[in-house]
């Protein structure tokens, strides 16, 4: 899509713990979220997420009452490439999504 | 306005519509194409090529309904003032929209055409009262038609959450809103019907 990825996805590390204080953290993981919004269907965003992620119907209905009750759900998580990628499919479908680094 | 979809044994989609309900729909599918517009299209004697490697906005489009189309990809919406870095994001979200949204306009309008198309397809036959019959391409194509509809008509009558069962819905008939109302509620039962059968 245009960007080159700050870091690799797979990184060799060497076994040390110095000099890791340097922001941004090259290997925090991106989540993608999914926002709360009045108009989607219930029933849409499970399908959504069932065809996209290949969730299982559970999960995708886990995700879809977390998103309506809690107001966002983290639905997927990666490289910031790949959050990215996610993050454009979810506008393809009508859903507000967003990626951001995971801070736990 | 009682005709819902219903899956078709191998495989896509079928409704009845009489004729009031395909001009409803065809009339809301081209305010849909000219809403999200022809993207950046070549000037006359520029080189067509130059269209692919053009890029695209980098600001939030200043419709609400167009910026729910076309959202922010960064950004905590319920993040307070001063948690985030605002520069950052605002930048992260530019270059996000430069390098997609021309790809989602796009893809939006080709979704608006089938479903215009195959709106005339079918009133071409001439008859009132007839089936759509959706193969399962169509099938998601009009999916995503009748959601930007429904997101970009709940934009216009700002439906929120507490609407669920409230005054939006209870409208009299006097009220200038009543009409758009009533064409959401029934895209949101065709949407409905149509996710059902699509589900895998």
């Amino acid at each position: 899509m245009g960007r080159v990825s700050t870091a690799p996805a797979e990184i060799e590390r060497p076994e040390t713990t110095e000099n890791t204080s340097a922001v941004p953290e090259p290997d925090v993981p991106w989540v993608t979220l999914v926002h709360n919004d009045p108009v989607n269907l219930m029933s849409y965003v499970a399908y959504v997420f069932q065809t996209y992620f290949g969730y299982s119907k559970d999960k995708a209905h886990k995700l879809m009452l977390d998103v309506h009750h809690k107001g966002r759900a983290v639905v997927s998580s990666g490289s910031r490439e790949e959050m990215e990628r996610d993050v454009q499919a979810m506008h393809g479908y009508g859903l507000w999504a967003t990626l951001t680094q995971d801070r736990g | 306005m009682a005709g819902l979809f219903e899956e078709i044994p191998g495989g896509g989609a079928a409704v009845a519509l009489d004729g009031v309900e395909i001009s409803i729909l065809r009339s809301l599918a081209v305010q849909l194409l000219e809403l999200v517009g022809p993207g950046e299209q070549p000037a006359a004697g520029e080189d067509p090529l130059a269209a692919l490697f053009a890029e695209g906005p980098s600001e939030a489009p200043a419709d609400p309904a167009l910026a729910r189309l076309f959202p922010d990809a960064y950004g905590d919406p319920q993040a307070g003032p001063g948690e985030e870095d605002e520069r950052r994001v605002r930048a992260d979200s530019a270059e996000f929209r430069r390098f997609t949204e021309n790809d989602l306009r796009t893809r939006k309008r080709e979704d608006a055409l089938a479903v215009v198309r195959s709106l005339d397809a079918l009133a071409a036959t001439g008859e009132d009262g007839v089936v759509l019959k959706l193969t399962g391409d169509e099938c998601r194509r009009w999916l995503g038609t009748l959601n930007d509809l429904r997101l970009t008509i709940g934009t216009r009558l700002e439906v929120t959450d507490e609407d669920e069962d409230g005054e939006l819905y209870r409208l009299p008939d006097s009220d200038p809103r009543k009409p758009m109302v009533m064409a959401y509620l029934w895209l949101g039962a065709l949407q409905e019907s149509l996710v059902e059968t699509l589900m895998p």
